[in-house]
């Protein structure tokens, strides 16, 4: 039996929150599959991957940490993405807000009270936010892909967060370590509980805030206009250009955000590697959470599990951790083939018999 | 091609034929049949079914229930591809052609045979000789009028030599000179024994044209006769169903107001590839009139109206007034906020956003009118979700609330509401691309009435159509459009159809260095 794809009249309200789930569904059975191939027992595996690590308080707050940079940058991007602005360099711009927020523990290590804390989180939204701005201007001078700009200047700016631990910000007293100085005092962001710090209520208002914008403000009007039908958005009198540069702005804001705050509440130090790929893995945060920012929260949560699960899969069943990156390159995978059932359906193809 | 024999089966039967879109029956127990030789209308509103037959005649879609006869046998045609085998041909009323492409690289495209080029060039010469149809085989397809490219699909579809040749409104996007020219062509593929089905709104052509005509309301067959014995009242009598109702232009004022639209000089460069530039566009457009802009689609329409609105803006100050304003340089809310209002000709993803609501769409135009709707960058939408039930009252938009998506409304009545979400302004300038484009009769005479009434009322409104009908109805003063160029508008009363043919055929350009 042949099935084709059709095209709906409109669509689906349903498929549209049934499409992640499917994915997810999807994304656990093939990583069964994977678990079989690498000689495991897949339920066992897959217990110790997503169950366990739910199962502590311990490892919950840990979920929140993990969670607390990929909510805060997922849903940036998910209003990106929503203006069809393409920003796939968050994980850029988080390493450059990281390195604008430390300037202060670093440069000025004297400078050590809350006004100290707070210019640290305003100095990384203004970092991510001005990488952010390179892609936006290219694209408007130039009609430069952001896609890729935005990807390239990821590259750049882990290099030069490299260069900076290992040259000028090294801790002299380090032992020659490519680490900076340790945080202290008010450099740090307060704990809340355990490990969890003041970064998940910022990720938690920063939801809440975009959320808002979207539902009511004229700027978040703008950026659904733009997403879904540009001239009508030009009829609106939105600018393409403006639109872009504050999807931009926005969106690398909130992925420096994310980094100084990875950085002064859960490192407390530059070092060579700061995020495992938060930036990237917020990519997929978007597009699970339905590129809404409520969204994004749950989708956080879940990805920061990936994380989690990869980790006890590494000390239980001794599997390489990479793992994680399987694993959300096959859920990112699904989520897109999913949401092909938002427009279209399958129908059996036997009802056009006598094709030519 | 056999000569055509009066005593045998008709060419094409079509008996019974139903076909369902869900709960809208587009097809009903249609009946027709057309002979050899013969010329048969197909005619009705907008959406009452007549695409959807062709469709099925053509093997686009396939019928519920009732059967299609070839010459006396029942057929199935079970795809556009079949049907070219079985000698049934289309011309669409949307060209689907590559403009980068020559045209025999067109044509060759769209034949299934892998022809050697030197054999189709001389073939596509012979058949354009043949029918009186000149073209140059290796012309590039963007470099041709619309008439010719026309011609491009004709002859495409006539190199199949087919017996039956169905054609989609072939005249709307051609001058009346064009079309003059069309009938020859088509009177003489009659006459050699083929059945022509000719889809079309103009009733006056029909009734020149064609011997016979069924014609369709609500999908079903209201009746099939002989279009020469009728009137072009009584034809669309039957199409509508009632009396149409007629459109009430008062006598223009004697005293006409200051002019609220004033151009100096417009000119601007093409804004793509294939854009049209502007050149030396100069318009006064004075409190208590209708001024309309006459040309066939694509000689600047749409780039002057992304000019008129803001949506581009032009090069340098002292170029576009409204109420005296110098706007040149401002974007389109400022313009709003000087009294004009907008009305672009796409309805769904320029005038509207298809999937957002009609509330959310009453926003996009009006956010930054200075009424009130945004308050410190936040939306009012309890007062856009009134402003919209008033604009569905009064304007009477069908099966439609403030929460239902634009694309949800037909086109007759998301019009009606796009133009009065723009009246309830009670705008001093109206500006509207196409105000009746594909919308049924009932509804675009309501418009045309509201578009009169709003210039009645002391206000500036300036109409870019297509449809001569329409503008002899409504205009006061009218302006043709060629190529960017913009002839000096004159009372209605002073041109006729003849006058504004030559003019569309660029009669008023100058001599631009290059053409």
């Amino acid at each position: 039996m042949i099935f084709v794809l059709e095209k709906r009249e409109a669509p689906s309200p349903l498929w549209r929150w049934l499409s992640p789930l499917l994915a997810i569904a999807l994304a656990v059975l093939a990583g069964a599959v994977m678990f079989a191939i690498l000689g495991h027992d897949p339920a066992a595996a897959l217990y110790v991957y997503f169950i366990e690590p739910l199962t502590s308080a311990w490892s919950i707050e840990e979920l929140i940490v993990k969670a607390t940079p990929l909510v805060m940058t997922g849903a940036g991007l998910a209003m990106a993405y929503r203006a069809n602005v393409w920003n796939i360099g968050a994980e850029g711009q988080l390493i450059m807000g990281a390195l604008a927020g430390s300037m202060i523990p670093i440069l000025t290590p004297g400078w050590n009270d809350p006004l100290a804390l707070l210019a640290m989180l305003i100095l990384a939204a203004a970092g991510g936010a001005l990488w952010g701005w390179i892609p936006a201007v290219l694209k408007n001078r130039f009609n430069a892909n952001e896609i890729l700009t935005s990807l390239m200047l990821v590259y750049v700016a882990q290099l030069f967060l490299d260069w900076l631990v290992r040259g000028p910000w090294r801790d002299p007293k380090g032992f020659n370590f490519p680490k900076s100085v340790t945080f202290e005092g008010w450099h740090v962001l307060p704990a809340i509980s355990g490990r969890v710090h003041l970064g998940a209520i910022l990720a938690l208002l920063a939801v809440l805030i975009l959320w808002w914008m979207l539902a009511r403000m004229t700027y978040g009007f703008s950026v659904r206009v733009m997403g879904s039908a540009p001239r009508a958005g030009l009829f609106a009198g939105f600018s393409a250009q403006k639109t872009t540069t504050a999807a931009f702005l926005l969106s690398g804001a909130l992925a420096g955000l994310a980094g100084i705050s990875e950085v002064s509440g859960s490192i407390g130090q530059l070092q060579p590697s700061i995020s495992p790929g938060y930036g990237f893995t917020a990519i997929i945060v978007a597009f699970l959470g339905r590129l809404s920012p409520l969204g994004a929260l749950f989708a956080g949560l879940l990805l920061a599990l990936t994380y989690l699960g990869g980790e006890s899969a590494q000390l239980a069943l001794n599997i390489s951790d990479k793992v994680a990156q399987a694993f959300q390159g096959i859920l990112l995978f699904f989520i897109l083939a999913s949401d092909t059932l938002v427009n279209y359906r399958f129908r059996r193809a036997a009802s056009r018999e006598g094709r030519t | 091609m056999k000569a055509p024999d009066e005593t045998s089966a008709p060419l094409l039967q079509v008996r019974g034929i139903t076909r369902r879109f869900g709960a809208l029956v587009a097809n009903d127990d249609v009946s027709l049949s057309v002979k050899a030789g013969e010329i048969h209308a197909l005619l009705g509103e907008n959406g009452a079914g007549k695409s959807t037959l062709v469709k099925i005649i053509y093997g686009a879609l396939q019928p519920d229930s009732g059967e299609i006869l070839l010459a006396g046998e029942p057929v199935r045609i079970a795809s556009p591809a079949a049907a070219r085998e079985m000698g049934i041909g289309m011309v669409f009323q949307h060209f689907s052609l590559f403009e980068p492409f020559t045209v025999a690289e067109n044509i060759r495209l769209a034949l299934a045979a892998d022809e050697d080029k030197a054999a189709l060039d001389q073939r596509i010469r012979e058949v354009s000789r043949q029918y009186g149809l000149p073209l140059d085989p290796g012309a590039l397809v963007a470099d041709l009028s619309v008439g010719e490219r026309q011609r491009v699909e004709i002859v495409r579809c006539l190199l199949a030599d087919p017996r039956i040749i169905i054609l989609d409104e072939p005249t709307s996007v051609l001058t009346p000179q064009e079309a003059g020219e069309l009938f020859v062509t088509l009177r003489k593929l009659a006459d050699e024994g083929r059945a022509i089905i000719y889809i079309s709104h103009r009733l006056e052509e029909v009734r020149a044209l064609c011997a016979s005509a069924t014609i369709l309301r609500h999908g079903k067959v209201v009746d099939s006769l002989d279009p020469r014995r009728e009137t072009a009242a009584s034809l669309a009598r039957l199409m509508v169903g009632a009396d149409i109702h007629d459109v009430h232009a008062a006598p223009p004022p004697d005293m006409l107001g200051a002019p609220l639209l004033h151009l100096r000089d417009l000119t601007l460069p093409p804004d793509g590839p294939f854009g049209v530039p502007l050149y030396g566009i100069s318009l006064n457009v004075r409190a208590g009139e209708v001024v309309a802009i006459a040309g066939v689609a694509g000689n600047g329409q749409r780039e002057l109206f992304r000019a008129l609105s803001g949506e581009r803006l032009a090069q340098g100050n002292g170029v576009i007034f409204i109420r005296g304003e110098d706007v040149s340089r401002k974007g389109i809310n400022a313009r709003r906020r000087a009294g004009a209002a907008f009305a672009p000709e796409e309805r769904l993803g320029h005038a509207c956003v298809p999937l957002m609501t009609l509330s959310e769409n009453i926003v996009l135009s009006r956010h930054a009118t200075g009424e009130g709707l945004v308050r410190r960058g936040v939306i009012d939408y309890g007062k856009a979700r009134e402003i919209c039930d008033r604009v569905i009252r009064a304007n009477d938009v069908r099966g439609a609330d403030a929460g239902k998506a634009a694309a949800a409304l037909s086109g007759g009545n998301l019009q009606k509401f796009i133009m009065g979400r723009e009246l309830d302004r009670k705008p001093a300038l109206f500006i509207v691309n196409q105000p009746t484009w594909g919308v049924d009769a009932g509804a675009a005479a309501l418009i045309r009435q509201q578009l009169i009434d709003l210039a009645r009322a002391g206000s500036a409104v300036l109409v870019i159509s297509q449809d001569l009908d329409e503008i002899f109805e409504i205009a006061d003063r009218i302006a043709v459009i060629s190529r960017g160029e913009l002839s000096a508008a004159q009372p209605a009363g002073e041109l006729d159809r003849e006058k504004i043919g030559l003019l569309m055929a660029g009669a008023h350009e100058t001599a631009r260095g290059a053409a």
